[in-house]
């Protein structure tokens, strides 16, 4: 079963990858193994596909990078649960098809190594017998991640999720 | 009720009325990238079965690791170089500078325009009223591809700096200032919009750049100086382009700039800001000038006063690196060069240097480092347990001469 990885608040994307550790400074093929390296440098041997990222306020603040999610989206990381968020943060992960649920009730109540089941759909999260409901993100984003990811919808439509079609 | 600044040029640019909360999609007139994240760029164009819709509104800036550190740094530099020749998009290449200096140099960044880069010191821009803010790799994709972006229309907060600066301390120590009040997530997805009076309207250019750039860490998406001093007379500025005065404000802050003193912010968070006072004596093993924050003329003007006739500590390694080549070549000859070079600093390439840790002056374990850039995360310039305190040119200069974090005045006390 996936368990809880849980963080503080304020965790940069220094801290998720660190500049150095870039997939243009070490390769594509290896900068997600450094995801954590100064924080918590079991993190990337340890995570299991699955596992949900808890976290406290202002998540993801600092650089643009969207490398350091992509790390964590490689390691298979689906959604967060955090306090909240830092805004590039949460474009980019909306961008890379990462859930960004906010919850700050839900954070204070899991604790790091708790064993839960996700329903993204419903936007469920269960812990033994106890169920958590997560507020999903805003339409606009959701109708994007139906397509997979933005990318994707742009692809697929020619245009933003709610321009309209001659935009 | 009247719109801020940020609703008066996203509803230019939307050709209608925008408030905040709305969502727009608005047209840019500059996608930059920067080389970190340029293959992620490309990538997702590939992806994305597209190409530059305005070649000429894509600019690629190589400066975060340059010139290249190892070999997958310069094949990735070498594949840009080829990008840019095969799409028609400008390349500012090795030693040009820092992106944000560039397109404020190149004036692809004017007031009243919206400029999206892959830096989240994007916001610079908002110094001279341009909309700047910093996206991730695919937004910008996205954004070169189809020529416009999507917008949430922000929220503003309004920061008033009253006030001519007091002697010994300049703009930096009002922008920390300004992020101590805010805080980290203060300002987190709003506008800042700064209106400078009652004599603080007298900051230059390169001031009002500093001022913005450091908005991001409020987690601002943009920060807009109102036009006025020195920016009416390098660039013409539309009408419009200055916010109501019955404009609405998420929030209203007021700064003074005659009582305000150095300031430092000390780690590992940007808000974490101090009087330099407070942590006065603490020794420094590296002293850092230069980035989008503090790496401009002025700035080096500043460091070039005090380190006249002195020498660097031994034991400090003084890393002084130009935002631009224009401001290598403009610091040269006036002589500034000469008077750092004497005093015993040394130079890098105009670029981001050792801002993120990657080359040029990575620290180590234990280390202290004084910086004028705009990050003192957690191993954000190296090992882990290093430490970062950002400062102004001037107390940065100052700590390079006492071995210590001081300022100038208190150097001229012990030097009494």
């Amino acid at each position: 079963m996936p368990r809880v990885w849980k963080f503080g608040d304020a965790i940069n994307t220094d801290d998720i990858l660190p500049g150095k550790y870039a997939p243009f400074m070490v390769g594509e093929d290896r900068f997600h193994t450094y995801a954590f390296a100064h924080l918590r440098p079991d993190f990337a041997q340890g995570y299991q596909p699955g596992d949900v990222l808890v976290t406290g306020k202002n998540t993801g603040l600092g650089s643009s990078r969207e490398y350091a999610p992509e790390a964590l989206r490689k390691l298979g990381l689906k959604a967060i649960v955090a306090k909240s968020y830092a805004r590039i943060f949460y474009r980019n992960l909306i961008n890379l098809g990462i859930m960004p649920f906010e919850a700050p009730e839900v954070v204070d109540a899991l604790q790091d190594g708790d064993l839960v089941e996700l329903d993204f759909e419903q936007g469920l999260l269960r812990r033994g017998t106890e169920t958590f409901r997560l507020r999903p993100p805003p339409a606009f984003l959701l109708e994007a991640l139906k397509e997979g990811s933005i990318l994707e919808y742009y692809r697929k439509y020619g245009r933003f999720p709610g321009e309209s079609a001659e935009g | 009720m009247g719109l801020t600044l940020a609703e008066k040029i996203l509803s230019k640019r939307a050709g209608r009325e925008v408030r905040a909360g709305e969502l727009v999609v608005v047209e840019v007139d500059q996608v930059m990238v920067v080389d970190s994240i340029a293959g992620s760029f490309f990538r997702r164009l590939e992806q994305l079965q597209a190409t530059p819709r305005f070649p000429e509104k894509v600019s690629i800036v190589i400066d975060h690791v340059a010139p290249a550190a190892n070999v997958e740094v310069a094949k990735a530099q070498k594949e840009i170089r080829e990008w840019g020749n095969r799409h028609g998009c400008r390349v500012f290449d090795v030693g040009r500078g820092i992106c944000h200096q560039v397109l404020i140099e190149e004036r692809l960044a004017l007031p009243g325009g919206i400029v999206l880069g892959s830096d989240s010191h994007s916001t610079t821009y908002g110094g001279i009223a341009c909309f700047g803010s910093g996206m991730g790799a695919t937004d910008i994709a996205l954004a070169a591809a189809s020529g416009r972006t999507w917008l949430r229309v922000p929220e503003t907060v309004k920061v008033t700096f009253r006030g001519s600066l007091s002697p010994g301390t300049t703009a930096k120590d009002a922008a920390l200032e300004m992020i101590r009040v805010l805080t980290a997530d203060g300002a987190t997805y709003m506008s800042i919009e700064m209106h400078l009076v009652d004599g603080a309207e007298t900051l230059s250019r390169s001031q009002r750049l500093t001022l913005a750039n450091l908005t991001v860490e409020a987690g601002a998406k943009c920060g807009l100086v109102v036009p006025s001093g020195e920016v009416l007379e390098l660039y013409p500025i539309p009408e419009w382009l200055y916010p109501d005065e019955d404009a609405v404000y998420a929030k209203q802050v007021e700064i003074d700039l005659s009582t305000l003193t150095p300031r430092v912010s000390v780690p590992f968070y940007v808000d974490n800001v101090e009087e330099v006072a407070q942590v006065k004596g603490k020794k420094v093993d590296q002293v850092f000038v230069g980035t989008c924050t503090n790496g401009r003329l002025d700035d080096l003007h500043e460091v070039a006063a005090i380190l006249k006739g002195r020498k660097v500590a031994p034991g400090v390694r003084m890393l002084v690196i130009p935002a631009s080549s224009e401001v290598l070549e403009q610091a040269t000859a006036d002589g500034t060069l000469l008077t750092l070079l004497q005093a015993g600093a040394t130079l890098g390439t105009p670029g981001c240097g050792p801002c993120m840790g990657r080359h040029q002056g990575v620290l180590a374990p234990g280390e202290v480092c004084v910086s004028t850039s705009n990050r003192n995360f957690k191993g954000r310039m190296g090992a882990a347990d290093a430490e970062i305190y950002l400062a102004s040119p001037r107390v940065a200069a100052a700590t390079a001469i006492a071995g210590y974090i001081t300022t100038p005045e208190e150097l001229e006390v012990g030097h009494a």
